[in-house]
């Protein structure tokens, strides 16, 4: 196996320059904030996804946890990748992101929609570690959907 | 290392039993596979151990020739395979030294027979005419550890929720030890079972269980041993352990997986209810009602593992050839030689005892601040095995305050040169991270 698959130069500067992490209020008064807290139990990686969104933009998204690289790296290119973005438009690259996680490294990744998520490429040939790179994307689902944006159509993790 | 003169009279080196480790080797046909291109170095013996040509051998064997099930043929393949079940078990009670055979079930693994237990305490508190040392209520009390397997956590979680029972542990000392200086206060008239881990999975912490079993004896409670990381790696003797119960599993010992043991004092298991219920475990059965046979029957409802039992009499067998004393002496040297070894390594830190003493050769530790994940990967990357995660003991990493270990466990094919190769990743895994 290739390590450097794996542990991409993008992932690696995520993971130790991550962007936009720690969790932060609305700054937005009419901003809807809501968060979620998702475990991986096999590993015991924790990750608080939190969004902030007028039902239209997604304004923020901020997060905080403790991982391994891949994961932390993840939460970084998920905040990069759809904050500010309206949440039509943030729905169709977690629908990109989470097939291209689940394509087993069959999936050719499309550098316009997913920017720094097609280093993830190479993740997704190691079984034991996709579900790390889900984490987050999986923790901001469901916190857009408490903040009353949901996914359509339901993506699968 | 130093060596250090021992004096005359006193046991020398030379008196230590020893195997040849090359001529182990050969027995485990796992052992020649390349892993990402290098030779395969598995260093994760605590979660499963590898299985030796003797043991696939007598798997295949028992399929090939004596299939057939047990315990309820008088056809000759039905004889000769409830020979084999039955032999096996006698091979295991003589491995642990079991005053009788009879004390020996054989359960799917040590988490099912800790389960047993606690079952038949749950059960016992269902019936007034129960062994009131089974019955369990508000008021009586469970005594575990901070440093248990999960599978010795939940079961008397469950058990204490449905009978309102409270449940109570022995902490963890920063050195990675079983804290007893609560004990008198832990352990007292209230409590009605005390189950510890042995051998810790987590931090290789080896417990010294008498002046527990001495309080245990004392108040009139029961003693529970988790001895999955024991029985594998040194000589066991239930009459010198003096517990009530004590439980391992086949596949962390060179046997398959899907068997284990639930070792209990035959006058403990004869008073105990059934938990499962079903073929093989009755004396008779009407529409209404049953009665139940006499242990160990009374607790292997159904066909049992028939072909992984005889396979794990097959590895007591091997492991009994080899022998156990050897064993754990070469697991002690390679961990004195491990623990030196990380020593020179920059930012490594030990969870559990750094010498040694009192301690198996499982060491768990962090390489910085480098999530096991990442180090279990790129040692991978180098054929390296080892666990990352939380090594289903989450309450030791929360002990530590960390949310994974990364974990090094050794077995009698385990080398010195697999040790250097862990180091050497380790180097290699900082190259990457830092």
């Amino acid at each position: 196996m290739q390590l450097d698959q794996l542990y991409q130069e993008i992932i690696l500067d995520h993971y130790k320059r991550p962007h936009g992490r720690g969790l932060r209020d609305a700054e937005d008064s009419g901003d809807r904030v809501e968060e979620a807290h998702h475990v991986n139990p096999t590993c015991g990686d924790e990750v608080t996804v939190r969004v902030a969104t007028d039902g239209t933009v997604l304004h923020d998204i901020s997060y905080d946890g403790m991982g391994c690289s891949i994961s932390q790296a993840s939460a970084s290119v998920l905040h990069e990748l759809l904050r500010g973005r309206g949440a039509r438009e943030a729905f169709e690259v977690h629908e990109a992101f989470v097939e291209l996680m689940s394509g087993r490294g069959q999936v050719t990744p499309d550098e316009d929609v997913l920017g720094d998520g097609v280093a993830f490429a190479g993740v997704a040939r190691y079984p034991a570690r996709v579900k790390c790179a889900l984490l987050p994307w999986m923790a901001f689902k469901d916190a857009a959907a408490r903040a009353g944006v949901a996914a359509s159509p339901e993506v699968k993790a | 290392m130093t060596s250090i003169a021992i004096p005359e009279g006193m046991p020398q080196y030379d008196d230590v039993p020893r195997f040849d480790v090359a001529r182990v080797r050969a027995d485990f046909p796992i052992l020649d596979r390349e892993i990402n291109g290098h030779p395969l170095v598995y260093l994760d013996s605590a979660n499963t151990s590898h299985k030796p040509r003797q043991v696939l051998d007598v798997l295949d064997e028992h399929y090939a020739r004596h299939n057939a099930n047990v315990s309820r043929s008088v056809h000759t393949l039905g004889t000769e395979a409830t020979e084999a079940y039955e032999g096996a078990r006698a091979k295991v009670a003589a491995f642990i030294n079991a005053p009788s055979v009879d004390e020996v079930v054989f359960t799917k693994n040590s988490t099912e027979a800790i389960n047993i237990v606690a079952y038949a305490f749950s059960n016992a508190s269902l019936r007034p005419d129960a062994d009131p040392r089974f019955r369990l209520g508000p008021g009586d009390e469970v005594v575990i550890s901070e440093m248990e397997h999960h599978s010795n956590i939940v079961p008397w979680q469950l058990l204490c929720e449905r009978t309102g029972a409270t449940l109570r542990w022995f902490p963890v000392t920063d050195q990675g030890r079983l804290d007893e200086s609560g004990l008198e206060d832990l352990v007292t008239e209230r409590t009605k079972i005390v189950s510890l881990v042995h051998v810790s999975n987590i931090l290789g912490t080896v417990n010294a269980t008498s002046r527990i079993t001495a309080r245990v004896r004392e108040v009139g409670a029961l003693l529970l041993l988790d001895c999955s990381q024991s029985v594998p790696h040194l000589p066991i003797d239930v009459v010198d352990l003096d517990a009530d119960y004590i439980v391992f599993t086949g596949h962390k010992m060179c046997g398959p997986t899907g068997i284990g043991v639930l070792w209990g004092r035959a006058e403990l298991l004869a008073a105990m209810p059934p938990v499962f219920g079903g073929g093989s475990m009755i004396e008779t059965v009407t529409m209404a009602r049953s009665t139940f046979a006499a242990p160990p029957a009374r607790f292997e409802a159904g066909t049992p593992p028939i072909a992984e039992a005889v396979a794990l009499g097959a590895a007591v067998d091997y492991l009994t050839g080899v022998g156990m004393r050897a064993i754990q002496w070469h697991e002690k040297e390679l961990t004195a030689y491990a623990l030196d070894a990380f020593g020179s390594v920059p930012d490594l830190r030990i969870f559990g005892p750094t010498v040694p003493v009192g301690r198996g050769g499982t060491i768990s530790f962090a390489l910085g601040d480098v999530h096991p994940h990442d180090v279990g990967q790129v040692l991978d990357s180098l054929g390296v095995q080892v666990r990352v995660g939380h090594h289903c003991a989450k309450p030791v990493c929360n002990r530590f305050g960390v949310p994974a270990m990364t974990r090094a466990s050794f077995y009698l094919y385990t080398t010195t040169e697999e040790i250097d190769a862990l180091v050497a990743g380790l180097e290699q895994v900082r190259k990457v991270f830092d």
